[in-house]
């Protein structure tokens, strides 16, 4: 077990940077650069100064250099500092962001999935029923509802016209004087809405994904033959089917690890919550290469890493999988 | 929120880029101020400290150190907490800040400084002349990655004569050089000898200005509380609090909500959002011109729009009230010339060309355009008169005005394609290389009248601001004669000629200077609109005691 941990951890690292070449040439390859967008269309600039400013942020290197450069500062877990005018280090950038994205995502993986999963195992239960076909509707009506059209009309309703959700931002303006406790309350208040809208739309996907494997599960030999020992109907389903049809769903947890760190833009915008969504449009929009490196390297590492630990959970969820020596 | 020699040219979208887009952040607006006051005659009531007022805005800021920053959403805070030695008062003339008075010499070369005795820096150091000479220093030090320095490197040389006075001296007469000082001054004590780009400013300001910083909460909220020490006095209002919110509709729902003071609105939400008696109680709207324009741009290079007949044509063709109806919701105006309609500087007086399709036909065929083939398309030496317009990403405004335009010329036989490009790209592949035939674009209005950057013959390298090439060498002369003379009747008259000249030319169709649309709680007093706009007196402003909504510690 450990020998393989460690070999899958070890080819991670080849993996890892084929991806930050690939992201690094993308990036480069799009048209323009920070400078540009300060410097041009700006009476106050002459060429000179723009050879400066370029210089400044090591533009004037061939692009394999500047790769390397970033590499080196990269092994060294130095993720340079950010070309946005502001000039902070892009850990920090980042870091600052990181706590108010996974807890929403959190909060809103857990809502899909303590809603998603009864739905899908009762549709397919009842396989056509009107409850089945009253959930696919709804959860694709939530599949298909735009997420700024429905934030905006439960914003209307909860914020302005009932007054009893506070409309955007995740904590008040007066939240440093609370006590911990009030603090806690402020921040569910705060995050109610976005919650429920973010996984709305999220619904769909689990809850189908369940059904279609509970179908396959309860079509099997076995589940006939616990019915046909005379086991009744909760422990055929509940203990024997919905085990073994959960197992896939460790794999699509396992690749939406990296869906954690990252944010929606819309979402974000409408909710006026600073996550990582925005960051990294707001970096992708001015060229701030330190910074769409940082999270594209995050997210490379996190993705990966959720596939490692799926492949281990399943191994200890799944007796008949064994990791091979 | 007060006004500094920021914007003056610099496009309209580089900070659209930057906020989100700017085009209902709040700029500092102009007369005549149009104030819609609620019904009810307000009571009157006397001034009080207290109180604090939260404003919407759609982008965080980016560094708080104006020599560092070049977008809106930093000017928003830095101009609370820094001074500049000038300013410009309520009717757009220059007046003392930090400067007490200031000396010009008789051939203009020199200008003289007397600084304000006794103001101090928040921190408490007092501000003197070093504080001066290190600005100067730091702008013009090619290290500094600022946008700012142009004006200041025709500085010749730049002299300490004591603690509270220094002299400028230039190489010949520069006109923008006074209003050149109303740039934010540095604490040198705070500042001398280290990196700037790195210094703990850029997040933590420190100014002799009304406000004082106290919290900036990336992506969130930043917050100043008043600066009691404030050479002019302490503001009334004890609490300035900006709230992020990146979207127009979530920000108008909070204000609607009671939790936002102050926004400023699209022209839908003034039109159709704003009318019931309901909001007009709680709020006050009001409206004046921005300080900025928007055009469509031909590439003079093009051999379709080498003949100013064309030109001409072009801009008889576009129906521009119908723009300013159609896009703006009728809040804005056309303008013919460069310069914002309601400033002295605007030539009421140039040729106008006013839309007329028949005229517009009849002056295309007279520069040989006729629909030879019957299409339906006018043709010129067996070519087609077809082009494509060019806008960014981001700006409706522009993407709805490229759509009527394309509209009205499809009626004299000009096909029109209209691309958005986003913004980086836009500059780098086309603007940059004139890989272009038309583009509709904005400028910020500068409150100095000088456009040589824009106009001027030479002003057409790669990365210059006269990517139309537009070259006119009686233009040329009138904006420098221009920009080197102090006196403003004088002035007036070169640039009243040059823009009977661009008018004359139609390098550009100038389409229409956009209203600015703030809107304020109406628990606040002591607004009082002024052709610069609403910010210039902000200390003023104030709540009333029998008003007042949040208690603020001083």
């Amino acid at each position: 077990m450990g020998f393989y941990l460690l070999k899958r951890l070890l080819l991670m690292i080849p993996v890892l940077i084929g991806i930050t070449i690939i992201s690094f040439s993308v990036m480069k390859v799009a048209p323009g650069d920070p400078v540009s967008l300060v410097t041009d269309l700006n009476p106050n600039m002459n060429e000179e100064a723009i050879k400066r400013i370029r210089a400044h942020y090591g533009l004037d290197e061939p692009v394999y250099v500047q790769y390397l450069k970033w590499l080196r500062n990269m092994l060294m877990l130095d993720f340079g500092t950010s070309f946005a005018s502001d000039n902070r280090p892009v850990i920090d950038k980042i870091l600052e962001r990181i706590p108010i994205t996974l807890l929403i995502n959190l909060l809103s993986m857990g809502l899909i999935l303590s809603v998603a999963i009864p739905i899908g195992v009762m549709s397919a239960v009842k396989q056509d029923s009107l409850f089945d076909k009253g959930t696919t509707v709804f959860v694709f009506l939530g599949f298909a509802i735009p997420t700024f059209w429905l934030a905006l009309l439960l914003m209307i309703l909860f914020g302005v016209e009932l007054n009893w959700l506070p409309i955007s931002g995740f904590r008040s303006l007066n939240y440093s004087d609370l006590s911990f406790a009030g603090r806690i309350l402020d921040i569910a208040k705060h995050l109610v809405l976005p919650v429920f809208v973010s996984a709305f739309g999220g619904l769909a996907g689990m809850s189908r994904y369940m059904r279609s494997n509970m179908l396959e599960v309860i079509r099997q030999d076995y589940i006939t033959t616990a019915r046909a020992k005379g086991l009744d109907e909760r422990t055929v389903i509940f203990k024997h089917a919905l085990r073994n049809a959960l197992l896939p769903v460790i794999t699509l947890l396992g690749l939406s690890v990296p869906g954690l760190i990252g944010g929606s833009v819309i979402f974000e915008t409408i909710f006026a919550i600073p996550g990582m969504g925005q960051l990294f449009y707001q970096s992708v929009m001015m060229r701030d290469y330190p910074t769409i490196m940082g999270i594209l390297v995050i997210g490379a590492l996190l993705t990966l890493l959720g596939n490692l630990l799926a492949d281990l959970l399943y191994s200890v969820a799944d007796p008949r999988i064994r990791v091979s020596e | 929120m007060k006004l500094k020699k920021i914007a003056i040219l610099v496009c309209l979208t580089t900070l659209c880029l930057i906020t989100g887009c700017g085009q209902n952040q709040q700029e500092p607006g102009t007369a005549p101020a149009n104030r819609q006051t609620p019904s009810a005659a307000k009571k009157q009531y006397e001034p009080a400290y207290g109180d604090m007022i939260i404003r919407g805005s759609i982008g965080d800021a980016s560094v708080l150190l104006p020599v560092l920053a070049s977008d809106s959403a930093s000017f928003d805070i830095t101009g609370q907490v820094y001074s500049g030695l000038v300013r410009y008062d309520k009717d757009i003339k220059l007046e003392p800040e930090l400067a007490e008075k200031w000396d010009i010499s008789e051939d203009k070369l020199t200008i003289r400084f007397f600084l304000r005795k006794g103001v101090k820096w928040q921190d408490g150091a007092p501000f003197t002349s070093k504080d001066v000479e290190y600005t100067y220093k730091v702008i013009v030090d090619p290290k500094t990655p600022t946008a700012y320095a142009t004006d200041f490197l025709k500085v010749k040389e730049f002299k300490v004569l004591d603690d509270h006075t220094v002299e400028v001296i230039y190489d010949k007469p520069y006109a923008p050089a006074l209003g050149s000082w109303g740039q934010a001054m540095l604490p040198s004590h705070l500042l001398e000898g280290k990196d700037v780009t790195q210094s703990p400013l850029k997040r933590h300001p420190i100014g002799t200005g009304p406000y004082k910083f106290v919290e900036w909460k990336t992506g969130e909220k930043i917050t100043l509380d008043s600066y009691h020490d404030y050479y002019e006095g302490r503001p009334y209002i004890n609490r300035v609090l900006t709230r992020i919110i990146p979207d127009l509709a979530t920000m108008f729902l909070e204000l609607k909500a009671g939790r936002l003071d102050q926004m400023g609105l699209t022209p839908l939400q003034y039109t159709r959002q704003t009318d019931s008696q309901s909001f007009k109680d709680n709020f006050v709207r009001y409206k004046y011109l921005a300080f900025a324009y928007s055009y469509l741009g031909y590439n003079l290079q093009d051999w379709k729009f080498k003949d100013r007949k064309v030109r001409q044509a072009l801009t008889t063709a576009i129906d521009r009230e119908g723009i300013v109806n159609g896009v703006l919701l009728g809040l804005g105006k056309v303008t013919d010339t460069p310069y914002k309609p309601d400033t002295m500087w605007y030539n009421h007086n140039v040729k106008k060309f006013a839309y007329d399709p028949e005229k517009a036909k009849q002056m295309l065929a007279e520069a040989g355009w006729k629909d030879t083939d019957g299409d339906g398309i006018l043709e010129k030496d067996g070519k087609p008169f077809e082009f494509t317009i060019i806008t960014n990403q981001g700006n409706d405004l522009r993407k709805n005005a490229a759509t009527i335009i394309q509209n009205d010329l499809k009626k004299v036989g000009i096909k029109v394609n209209i691309r958005v490009i986003e913004w980086a790209a836009f500059l780098k592949n086309f603007i940059n290389k004139r890989n272009f035939e038309a583009t509709l674009l904005g400028w910020g209005i500068g409150i100095d009248p000088s456009q040589i950057d824009i106009w001027n013959s030479k002003k057409t390298g790669e990365t210059e601001l006269n990517f139309i090439t537009y070259q006119n060498p009686e233009v040329d002369e009138l904006l420098d004669l221009g920009a080197s003379t102090y006196d403003p009747q004088e002035r007036k008259k070169y640039y009243d000629k040059f823009q009977e000249i661009i008018a004359e030319d139609q390098p550009y169709t100038f389409l229409f200077v956009q209203d600015s649309l703030p809107v304020i709680s109406s628990r606040f007093h002591g607004i009082e609109p002024a052709p610069i706009g609403i910010g210039y007196n902000f200390i003023k402003w104030y709540v009333p005691k029998p008003l007042q909504k949040y208690h603020i510690e001083p």
